[in-house]
């Protein structure tokens, strides 16, 4: 088990033995702690993957602050505009001709015509009932050659319904537009980070003569708008998956929802699940399966009895990660996980019958603020949070699984952790970066 | 039009000046917010955040809690964690959505208080102004509550320097050379309001003779210290040689009891610096006696019409801005501005973590003692 040193507050309500952890809330809803690491990525990272769009965000100046610089910092402040609203507009009720007249200034302001705009609008927005339908239909009619989407900024909402990150995701896809479905045409959906290429998924797709493009092979708004002819769209990110019925329902693209794993079994049947639907010949992949056993053998070898503690960041299956890990004789510590998503749920039953003592931390729970971050011996941490709240030098620096998917992708995920064990990194600058892999300085 | 940007930055907000003028201070503050603010505030406002665990949470409120106006879960929530890490004070701080259901922050807090025997304050802060106004709010707070007793003055004359977060003064050794600055013109300090010293220290502000408003954000507490205390305050920011200048409204202030905000003459501006208000003006005024040229000062956050000189002024939007600019020679300001400024003009960098966060920080000059920085620039 993690051994932590020093410290005069005592972890009790911040971290629970798995066996303890109610699914899918193993900790109190109480105050909120944010930690250092920033790798994952926001709504202004995320909109950035339409090419060509512009971004308005409509909110009051503490909200825009973020945003603004999270786009200064990908150096895209010339896609990125904002309207301030102000305790004037709360009062008198103008927020409709606020915004109707702030997006009308901005775009006539910018040097170049934008093919789309993704209009953020708030909680403000939300609670003072703003008639945003009337505000859309008027920008319509005044930018008939813009196309126009709604986002939203409103986490007073991620505790009802879908939470901004979903709608996010979901609005990605929601300027698609109709056209002819090409049978040979496939989309993977729902990403921030691009699918790795080597992984078989898109070599089986790709050998069966599908087209497979995901949002980041599209370099301009016409080849976006090419994804609205696949005939199926692949999701295996749990948080991309309200997108995918969004667009099975508007579109007619078929959802074929693959959850990620790393239990070559439930890969397994995930690909036959796929071949089945698509009505494909299941390929042999029993060299794709040796390759993780030599891969899993291999990495042991090297990082031996190392303690290893994993956070949700890293991955959306960190429960599927820690046991794969955990039945190849790895030695997994502790997770970072502050709560647990349905996909998990027969990975937390495992692990709570097999490893019952294994921590569960919070990430956000106050203790976590003045808990040492600090471990007695070297340890292998998988995600940034991990990294930072075991304070080691020794991590895989990835977010949302870092497009490593399948077979290829976890034998990808160990020779990271191989590298990662043998080579400290500087903890400190690099998980401090905004949205990794989104071009952040 | 008013309220749209379409390229430069915002400001820090209020609720994180709230944070960044107690961060030092033992205490513990909560933003009343759905999410969001936390992110925003310990990733571009809070330097300090990384190395120095200091005790600032997020309320997390809900949408239904909004509905409901279910303050008992805020108010719990925060009696649970200061339990568990039992802070000097208490702070909670709104942001848009409180303030739009009418949060009563002094209730709160007097609840708070009585709950757990912490002194704890209410901020009705909103999101909706800078950083300079809560930061003023919060050390305004401070001076209020735990400045309560008459200490014998300081046998030589001496000061409070008020308003000190690195949202103006960075993390660049500035605010622990305001100190060393003034001690070479024989003023010592007896506080700095609040980067460097903690909150014992800042109780015993009574003993000094002058209160030093270095920014926008100490203008609070001075008010409070002058009406309990009677200690003049002097607006301005040592810069280079302009610091003489300051340190004789140090010495004079207290033999008049006036306030002051000295300033140069700074008639036909052919330049702009754009910034917070004291460090604004401040800068133009050291510029005005090293180099001879006037620059008017825009404050882009607020300000109140004692810390200005004849020409300066305030703006806070895109569409304000232009028409000061234009046809200006020089402009010095945070490179996020650059891009809304006229070519004709020789733009200076000073990156001011206020407005471009951490983005520019390694840029960022500590000009107390030399402005050569810019002056260099002024070719």
């Amino acid at each position: 088990m993690l051994k932590r040193m020093g410290g005069e507050v005592d972890a009790t309500g911040a971290v629970v033995p798995i066996k303890n952890a109610d699914f899918p809330a193993p900790f109190k809803s109480e105050l909120e702690y944010s930690c250092s690491a920033r790798g994952t990525w926001n709504i202004v990272h995320t909109g950035f993957l339409v090419p060509e769009a512009h971004e308005i965000f409509a909110c009051a100046a503490g909200c825009l602050r973020g945003v603004v610089l999270t786009a200064a910092e990908m150096n895209a402040q010339d896609r990125f505009s904002t309207i301030e609203i102000r305790e004037n507009n709360v009062l008198e009720g103008d927020m409709e001709d606020l915004l109707i007249e702030g997006v009308t200034d901005i775009l006539n302001k910018l040097p170049y015509k934008p093919r789309a705009v993704l209009l953020y609008t708030s909680c403000i927005h939300h609670f003072i009932g703003c008639d945003l339908p009337l505000c859309y239909a008027r920008l319509r009619e005044r930018f008939p050659d813009i196309d126009f989407t709604d986002c939203y900024m409103n986490p007073i909402m991620r505790k009802s319904g879908l939470t901004p990150d979903q709608l996010m995701r979901r609005g990605l896809y929601a300027l698609l537009k109709q056209r002819d479905i090409d049978d040979s045409h496939i989309n993977i959906i729902g990403n921030n980070i691009a699918t790795d290429k080597d992984s078989e998924l898109i070599q089986m797709l790709e050998q069966a003569g599908y087209t497979i493009t995901e949002i980041h092979d599209c370099h301009n708004y016409d080849a976006y708008q090419q994804m609205a002819s696949a005939a199926f769209n692949i999701c295996y990110n749990p948080v991309g998956k309200a997108g995918g019925e969004e667009l099975e329902k508007r579109l007619g693209q078929k959802l074929l929802y693959l959850p990620l794993s790393y239990q070559p079994a439930e890969i397994l049947g995930t690909y036959e699940k796929m071949t089945k639907i698509l009505g494909m010949e299941m390929p042999d992949l029993s060299a794709k399966t040796d390759a993780l056993t030599a891969a899993l053998s291999h990495a042991k070898e090297v990082i031996g009895e190392t303690p290893i503690t994993i956070d949700y960041t890293a991955t959306m299956r960190p429960l599927s990660l820690a046991r794969a890990l955990l039945e190849h004789g790895f030695n997994v510590t502790a997770l970072y996980i502050d709560s647990f998503s349905g996909e998990e749920k027969g990975d937390l039953a495992w692990l709570q019958a097999h490893f019952p003592e294994l921590p569960v931390y919070a990430t956000v729970q106050v203790k976590m603020r003045v808990l040492p971050r600090e471990t007695c011996e070297k340890t292998l941490a998988i995600g940034q949070k991990a990294a930072y709240f075991t304070g080691t030098p020794y991590f895989v620096n990835i977010v949302e699984c870092g497009g490593y998917y399948g077979f290829s992708g976890f034998c990808k995920l160990l020779a990271l952790m191989e590298d990662a064990f043998l080579h400290e990194k500087d903890t400190r600058k690099l998980i401090q970066i905004k949205g990794l892999g989104c071009g952040c300085v | 039009m008013r309220q749209t940007a379409r390229i430069i930055s915002t400001y820090t907000a209020d609720v994180s000046g709230v944070n960044s003028a107690l961060f030092e201070l033992g205490g513990m503050t909560v933003m009343h917010d759905a999410s969001g603010c936390n992110s925003t505030y310990n990733t571009h406002d809070e330097p300090r955040w990384y190395d120095h665990d200091s005790l600032v949470f997020l309320s997390g409120i809900s949408e239904m809690e909004a509905i409901m106006g279910d303050d008992e879960k805020l108010i719990s929530d925060i009696v649970s964690a200061a339990e568990q890490l039992k802070p000097r004070f208490i702070a909670v701080a709104g942001t848009p959505i409180p303030m739009m259901i009418g949060t009563d922050f002094k209730a709160v807090a007097s609840v708070v208080e009585k709950r757990t025997g912490i002194p704890a304050f209410g901020f009705a802060t909103n999101g909706m102004h800078t950083y300079v106004e809560g930061a003023s709010m919060a050390l305004a707070g401070i001076a209020d509550r735990f400045v309560t007793e008459k200490m014998p003055r300081t046998a030589d004359i001496s000061v409070n320097l008020l308003g000190v977060t690195p949202l103006d003064f960075s993390v660049n050794r500035s605010a622990a050379h305001l100190r060393t600055v003034l001690e070479k013109y024989g003023i010592s300090t007896v506080s700095n309001w609040a980067m460097g010293d903690d909150l014992d220290t800042l109780m015993q502000a009574s003993a000094a003779h002058v209160n030093l408003v270095v920014s926008g954000a100490g203008m609070g507490a001075a008010k409070v210290l002058r009406e309990r205390f009677g200690i003049p305050y002097v607006i301005g920011r040592p810069y280079g040689d302009w610091t003489e200048t300051l340190v004789n409204s140090i010495r004079l202030a207290p033999k008049t009891g006036d306030n002051l905000s000295p300033q140069t003459d700074r008639a036909n501006t052919s330049a702009v610096i754009i910034g917070e208000a004291v460090s604004a003006v401040s800068l133009a005024n050291a510029l005005k006696v090293e180099t001879g040229i006037a620059f008017r000062a825009i404050s882009a956050t607020e300000a109140r019409k004692i810390m200005f000189g004849t020409s300066d002024c305030i703006a806070r939007d895109e569409d304000e801005l232009l028409p000061l600019l234009e046809g200006a020679k020089y402009i010095i300001a945070d490179p996020l501005y650059q891009p809304i400024c006229p070519k004709s003009a020789r733009f200076i960098r000073l990156p001011h973590e206020g407005f471009s966060g951490r983005i520019f920080r390694d840029e960022i000059p500590d000009m107390t003692e030399d402005i050569s920085y810019i002056t260099r620039q002024l070719v």
